[in-house]
């Protein structure tokens, strides 16, 4: 096959890359658009292993069944609540295939004695340091969201100095590489410093801050690709990398502005989100004002309800409750109560979290709405039913501009009529600090687990 | 150097193609599009093939081999559960 042969293919490769992404812009084009994506993949693989260069198929056979049948295995097992550590492991994954990539690419090269051009080492360089962060950054982050070590932000005393030196020591290590290349433990010294900086970078970061990591390793694994397209100078990989680069970054951006917060602040944690606010400050706002409810008694203000918002958060997919909120709505609906979900955009740990679950309950798309214009319909709610979420219905976020998430959007849910808050205890969420929207005059608190208590509703709501 | 410059223009303008056409992803889809845009970042695969298959030195091949399989678990698994997510997305009257 002729290299302009290869190209053109390469180029129609890219081109059903972009074709997928476009088809993602709606639930009716998406399966198609995911559909053509891996259409592209497919003609890429397809045309490389028609390069002259590969001399023997069994390694790359080998390679291609184990990695398929992993992969295969993993997507079809994965329960949706654990979406997010899953797509995290997935970026770390393809951060290390283009360290190894680069490695085995700067290896060939040195061996074949021929000087590499400064131009090959640079990008040598950037795959291996942007590859090895986004490799061990990922895996700190499955660790976190799986529960394998701790999700709490673990900070020490420099650690944004450890990490300048640290960075720093990756430049450096670059430089000497593009200056002096006839050794490769030099890239492996760079590797190795750049998965340090990898670890320090993510285990700062915490909870609910886990949506931004994710979407920004989610970049990073994009622009490892493309700088690997740098290095083997091949456009199918300068292309499908930029445009997952482009899409994390854009991800990441939703995230930060639905958290008011910079970007620098969520990574290097400025601001100090954890474990600022004095503890007695809650005890003054709930102290004989929180009012609990049984189950019996919510159901009564649901048995009066024309319409009704539930708010999902992560405490939803901590106990599995998708499917009892589910037969909860269409209980509702079956009573001619309009039932609507309101989504804030960091509920959940990954962008999009919670809509995947609740779609998995077969709730119907159309009925999950943004904030804004779930905020406009707030007032005109009978219900606000809040499930495992603190933060995001805090009304701290307008009222006080001292509050570390002032400013943060929130979905209004106070503005309802009456608001049933179903929790486990009045701990604070990720921010740390109390919500006076459980000690409201309108609110009701449901203590329990999530799952447990819908079910509990639903069994008295069946009794009216 | 021209080279280089060419590969530069490619880059930054498909930036730009994925900025404006991820824009109109909508909140809903943004899960499926982290997995789905996860498995297009397995396009290392091309790279890893390469290595894998040129078996220059036993190195370069271990190298590969296991490039092959990050890449693929990336590729495979990331489209397989984009597809299998984007199922359970209904509107009101397929239910």
């Amino acid at each position: 096959m002729s290299a302009a042969l290869i190209n053109l293919s390469y180029l129609t490769a890219s081109v059903l890359f972009v074709f997928c992404l476009k088809g993602l812009s709606h639930p009716r084009t998406a399966v198609r658009g995911n559909l053509l994506g891996a259409l592209g993949m497919l003609l890429a693989v397809a045309v490389t292993l028609l390069n002259r260069r590969i001399v023997s198929f069994e390694v790359i056979l080998a390679g291609i069944l184990c990695g398929s049948a992993v992969g295969a295995v993993f997507a079809v097992k994965v329960p949706m609540t654990a979406m997010p550590q899953m797509v995290a492991l997935f970026n770390g994954f393809g951060g290390g295939a283009s360290v190894l990539v680069a490695g085995a690419s700067l290896l060939e090269t040195i061996s074949l004695g021929t000087p590499p051009s400064p131009r090959f080492l640079v990008a040598v360089a950037a795959t291996g340091i942007v590859g090895a962060v986004t490799f061990w950054g990922s895996l700190v982050a499955f660790g976190k969201l799986q529960g394998l070590v701790t999700e709490n932000a673990v900070v020490f005393r420099g650690q944004q100095a450890v990490n300048a030196v640290i960075g720093l020591a990756c430049v450096v290590l670059g430089g000497w590489l593009v200056a002096v290349p006839d050794d490769p433990v030099r890239y492996l010294a760079l590797a190795g410093a750049a998965s340090v900086l990898g670890v320090l970078l993510v285990i700062p970061i915490g909870g609910a801050d886990m949506p931004v990591v994710i979407a920004l390793l989610n970049s990073y694994s994009g622009l490892a690709g493309a700088a690997t397209g740098f290095v083997l100078d091949n456009n199918v990989l300068i292309i499908a990398g930029s445009l997952v680069g482009a899409s994390g970054i854009i991800l990441t951006k939703i995230m930060c502005k639905a958290m008011n917060r910079s970007l620098g602040n969520v990574l290097f944690g400025i601001g100090g989100t954890v474990g600022t606010a004095p503890a007695a400050s809650g005890a003054d706002i709930y102290e004989g004002k929180v009012k609990s409810a049984s189950p019996e008694e919510v159901a009564m203000v649901f048995d009066a309800a024309r319409r009704a918002v539930i708010v999902p958060g992560y405490g939803l997919a901590v106990s599995q409750a998708q499917h009892a909120v589910r037969d909860l709505a269409n209980l509702l609906e079956s009573r001619g109560c309009e039932v609507e979900f309101a989504i804030h955009p960091v509920a959940g740990r990954m962008p999009g979290h919670m809509n995947v679950l609740l779609a998995e309950a077969n709730i119907p798309y159309d009925k999950l709405k943004e904030m804004d214009e779930a905020n406009s319909g707030f007032a005109q709610t009978d219900v606000a039913l809040v499930i495992g979420a603190n933060d995001v219905v805090n009304p701290l976020a307008r009222t006080d501009p001292d509050s570390p998430i002032a400013g943060m959007p929130i979905l209004d849910v106070d503005k309802a009529r009456t608001v049933v808050v179903i929790k486990r205890s009045l701990s604070p969420g990720f921010a740390g600090i109390p919500n006076p929207l459980f000690a409201a005059d309108n609110t009701l608190m449901l203590f329990g687990d999530g799952k447990k208590a819908i079910l509990e509703l639903i069994a008295a709501l069946k009794e009216f | 150097m021209e080279g280089l410059i060419a590969s530069l223009t490619i880059f930054v303008l498909a930036i730009f193609v994925g900025f404006e056409v991820i824009t109109k992803v909508p909140p809903t889809l943004h899960t499926p599009l982290m997995s789905g845009s996860n498995a297009i970042s397995g396009i290392t695969l091309v790279g890893a093939l390469l290595s894998a298959g040129h078996q220059h030195t036993q190195l370069t091949t271990i190298f590969g081999f296991v490039a092959v399989v990050f890449a693929t678990i990336n590729v495979v698994g990331g489209f397989l559960v984009t597809h299998r997510m984007l199922g359970m997305f209904r509107k009101k009257e397929d239910r």
